[in-house]
């Protein structure tokens, strides 16, 4: 089994679906000749040719608006938004078109459209390549908004968003784009959407996190371990629909609940997470929901890391919510 | 139907205005020159299409007043405009609207009856009481879904013709849009791609000197809508908006540029919106009575009617029948719509996705063991 890193893996399931569907196409700034800005879609363009992966003109909402048009007539548009950042001129076309048509229509449209955008900080890219935009999607009916981890878990559900009717935002971590290789198989197979995966079974606090973040959650699991304090780490992978099952039933076993996401605290993914914790686990809980997460500010650049939630802030949540 | 007695025959024009294609003449004979010499019971039936929509319309509004339904956004005086170029499509190809084009759907072969239920956003809507009167959907016809923010179907539009360019199929998309529309972003990324990528589609600009109440002139600097084509290398045409035929005539040479592979054109066809912009809008706030006037002695239906007479293909008895069995029609489709019950409680929460997560489900079955709203309206 090869070895990938996340940007190989994405590499290889865009490549093995088009090679497998024809109606699968790939379009967006810089993603033909040279590949994507990160080189995600190196070498298609090679083996496709220019009528399926598509260089197109520097307009997000055209982008956006026209894949739209071909997942209507019938194709798979796979586009990428250069960076998260960059998605807002296709904000309408996003939330008001794609994510309502199937609705509006009675069910007589369906846009199967996969929107590839990189998120999260970490690279030094300031306030316009850094923000993680996730909560304004899934607060939008209609959209499935999925964020792996690493290369595995990547490749397979990039699969199941391309073979799923309805639109995708599949946001890639960049900041670990090419931080892990794993082990990755050849050819087809899929990572549901929806299911969360339990990666560390722990008996005292359930830490709930995704996308690049999930690397400091395990880095600060095994520093509280050190100090008797046993972490159970969920990697949510599909942050909508959300696996609540599989939330609840850790929450109910350990009690405590520590959520971390890199987007800024007031209407983040976080605070609807503690809400249906709340709801679900009240009389299970022995500590208060603790978020930890990006300051209600823009991102910045040179104090990048004072805004990230890493594991300096992480490990004191940890332990103080594991002594409450 | 309110129809006027003169008829000058020639719309109104502003200075720039440029070359606009006309057939019909005053007289109502066609000018050989650009007539598209249509077999008569082709311009018969796209006469009868026109006076159905006028029809439909002046007795929707007198719904909405009456509060039987909530809102009608029509067509009134643009019917030449809208049932000429729908006309000018053919069976295989595509229309994305904007929302004063029910003409064109029911054009298209959806019964009248699937559009008065839309109005009425009963059971029977095909968009299942989810949208508000006149948002239209009827895929069977080859038409596609409308939304309210303005100009988004454009680049839908040019991303559907595009796919179709790229699988190999013999398919164009016509996108409807008011002058309006030109303002927004999604006409300048339309026109850009649609350039670019020199996509089978035709883009449709029905200049109807309104949105809402903003004037074409505050809408552009230049010219013209049409002239706007010539930065995106897309060709572009102006036609009498009024003139059925020659809105046929215009999308016809569109609908073959972009058949025989040589990618999008803008026609800018030029009409006037006598009605307010819906039944929620009162014009007389922000124009003159006279300019409604001017237009209201171009209408497109006498003006057909009169080429008609002049084919020998029209009488005042073919006139009164249409007016009877299009009058009955459409009571009859008020009578079952009204009779028609709203969509059950459940459809709510279907086809937010294929396949409803948890939360929708559980959101339905609250829904339908709670309690329940005094009434729907």
């Amino acid at each position: 089994m090869p070895e990938m890193t996340l940007v190989q893996a994405i590499n290889d399931a865009l490549r093995t679906e088009m090679r497998r569907d024809d109606r699968v196409v790939v379009l967006g700034e810089d993603v033909g000749k040279v590949g994507g800005v990160f080189r995600v879609t190196q070498g298609l363009y090679d083996e496709f040719g220019e009528n399926r992966v598509i260089d197109t003109p520097l307009a997000e909402g055209g982008i956006i608006g026209a894949a739209i048009g071909m997942a209507l007539y019938g194709m798979r548009p796979v586009p990428e938004i250069q960076f998260a950042d960059f998605i807002y001129p296709a904000f309408d076309q996003i939330v008001s078109e794609a994510a309502k048509l199937r609705y509006r229509s009675g069910g007589e449209y369906t846009v199967p459209m996969v929107i590839r955008a990189p998120v999260g900080g970490g690279i030094r890219g300031g306030h316009y390549h850094s923000q993680s935009p996730e909560s304004m999607f899934i607060h939008n009916a209609g959209l499935t908004v999925v964020c792996p981890s690493n290369p595995y878990d990547a490749k397979g559900l990039l699969l199941s968003a391309i073979r799923d009717d309805d639109p995708v935002l599949f946001f890639e971590p960049k900041r670990v784009y090419r931080a892990v290789k794993m082990d990755v198989p050849e050819g087809e197979y899929t990572v549901p959407i929806g299911k969360a995966k339990v990666i560390r079974e722990g008996k005292h606090i359930t830490l709930i996190a995704w996308g690049a973040m999930l690397f400091e959650a395990i880095s600060s699991a095994e520093e509280v371990a050190a100090q008797g304090v046993d972490v159970e780490i969920v990697d949510l992978r599909t942050l909508w629909p959300l696996d609540i099952d599989t939330i609840v039933e850790s929450v109910q076993k350990t009690g405590r609940v520590v959520i971390v996401h890199e987007a800024p605290k007031t209407c983040g993914f976080g605070a609807e997470l503690v809400s249906l914790v709340t709801e679900r686990c009240f009389l299970h809980l022995e500590a208060p929901p603790v978020r930890v997460t990006g300051w209600d500010t823009p991102f910045p650049y040179t104090l990048e890391n004072e805004y990230l939630p890493l594991q300096h802030r992480i490990t004191p949540a940890l332990l103080e919510t594991s002594r409450y | 139907m309110e129809t006027p007695h003169v008829n000058h025959a020639r719309s109104p024009r502003s200075p720039g205005d440029g070359e606009v294609l006309t057939v019909i003449r005053p007289d109502g004979t066609a000018d050989p020159a650009t007539d598209p010499a249509l077999p008569t019971e082709r311009v018969r039936s796209l006469y009868e299409a026109m006076v159905r929509t006028r029809i439909v319309d002046e007795q929707l509004v007198r719904l909405q007043r009456q509060g039987r339904i909530g809102f009608h956004i029509g067509s009134l005086g643009e019917e030449a405009c809208i049932l000429g170029s729908a006309a000018a499509f053919r069976e295989q190809d595509w229309l994305f609207p904007c929302y004063r084009e029910f003409g064109a759907l029911l054009w298209r072969g959806m019964p009248l009856q699937r559009y008065v239920d839309n109005m009425f956003g009963n059971a029977n809507d095909p968009a299942k009481g989810r949208q508000m009167p006149d948002h239209y959907t009827g895929r069977a016809f080859h038409f596609g879904s409308v939304s309210s923010p303005i100009g988004t179907q454009m680049t839908q539009a040019v991303g559907f013709a595009w796919a179709a360019k790229l699988r190999g199929d013999d398919v164009v998309a016509g996108a409807y849009f008011g002058e309006g529309a030109t303002s927004s972003s999604d006409f300048h990324t339309a026109m850009n791609f649609a350039g670019v990528f020199k996509t089978p589609a035709v883009m449709l600009c029905r200049n109807n000197r309104w949105a809402i109440s903003v004037p074409a002139e505050r809408q552009t600097a230049s010219t013209s809508f049409a002239v706007k084509g010539i930065a995106y290398g897309v060709p572009a045409m102006r036609c009498d908006g009024n003139d059925a035929l020659a809105t046929f005539a215009a999308v016809r040479q569109a609908v073959e540029r972009a058949a025989a592979g040589d990618g999008s054109t803008l026609v800018e066809m030029l009409t006037y919106r006598i009605s307010g912009h819906s039944t929620s809008d009162d014009p007389r706030a922000y124009r003159a009575e006279d300019e409604v006037e001017r237009w209201r002695q171009t209408d497109p239906l006498l003006r057909l009617r009169r080429h008609l007479e002049v084919l020998g293909g029209w009488s005042d008895a073919d006139q009164e029948r249409l007016q009877k069995r299009t009058e009955a029609e459409l009571r009859a489709c008020i009578e079952t719509a009204e009779k028609t019950p709203p969509p059950r409680l459940e459809t709510m929460f279907e086809d937010v996705f294929a396949h409803p997560p948890w939360n929708l489900v559980e959101q339905c079955e609250q829904v339908i063991d709670g309690p329940r709203p005094k009434a729907h309206h």
